[in-house]
């Protein structure tokens, strides 16, 4: 407990948040949760962009970082205007009563 | 040994909120739990001496992205979808697969356990974070820069566009 902190703990910390973030999408019904279980991935690829650039001693990660975060502030707010339109017209948040494409 | 304390701290803050975010019933608990997966992000990149990206997480993230998802949340009813079962039906596939990822990730951080050792101990900057980052975003990454600007103005009409009732 008392090892001071390496690089390799920020990563095993980023690669646990990926793996929730991913079982949240695979196992949620509410498509809003879904949404915010894509935030937590993209949270996930931030510590470990940072993490690196810590590590490597250069600032290219961080601004990777930057534009990951536009990058998801602009795929948030589309999603929920589609998700404002989908649910006005189906009535339904749940995926898979979203299912009109199916054969 | 502060380091490590905080470090933990932080990461079981990221870490209790992204499992209270993908498992809660109702979706304003979810979103409050993400915002305190965000903050414990937030603290991580502070350790990591990212000054900036501490502050651009709180603001943007938990004060832009959250605040939007509640928003959603209040508008759109979701009163019905919390009565219902909350995870799909057939969940096995999936968790046996996320297991199996996670196990490989454990195997590659293990073998290259080595590699990540600590890092050399920061010597006094010439000049301050956000500084740094200015120079390398204006100079380095300045057509990315005006790309994402260009995203933005695209991501603004269509989540206006999107949420119109009469297009």
């Amino acid at each position: 407990m008392l090892h001071p902190i390496t690089t390799g703990h920020y990563l095993v910390l980023s690669a646990a948040l990926l793996l929730i973030g991913t079982l949240g999408i695979l196992l949620r019904r509410n498509v809003v949760i879904i949404m915010m279980s894509i935030e937590l991935i993209l949270n996930a690829v931030n510590i470990n962009l940072v993490a690196f650039s810590h590590h490597l001693k250069t600032l290219n990660g961080q601004v990777f970082t930057i534009f990951v975060i536009t990058v998801a502030v602009a795929e948030a707010a589309v999603g929920l205007g589609i998700l404002i339109a989908l649910f006005r017209n189906k009535e339904t948040v749940l995926v898979d009563e979203i299912d009109l494409l199916k054969w | 040994m502060l380091d490590t304390i905080l470090f933990y701290s932080f990461a079981l803050l990221t870490l209790a909120g992204a499992v209270l975010t993908v498992s809660l019933r109702n979706a304003v608990h979810c979103a409050i739990a993400l915002i305190t997966s965000l903050a414990g992000v937030a603290g991580l990149f502070l350790l990591l001496r990212a000054e900036f990206l501490f502050a651009v997480q709180i603001v943007l993230y938990i004060g832009g992205i959250t605040v939007l998802f509640l928003f959603v949340i209040m508008l759109v009813n979701l009163d019905q979808a919390a009565l219902q079962a909350r995870f799909q039906r057939h969940w096995l596939l999936p968790l046996l697969a996320t297991v199996g990822a996670g196990a490989l990730f454990v195997g590659f951080l293990t073998r290259g356990r080595d590699l990540l050792a600590l890092p050399a101990p920061h010597s006094a900057e010439s000049a301050g974070n956000v500084e740094q980052l200015a120079d390398m975003l204006f100079r380095d990454y300045l057509v990315p820069f005006e790309i994402a600007s260009l995203l933005l103005l695209v991501a603004i009409v269509g989540s206006v566009m999107m949420a119109k009732k009469k297009v």
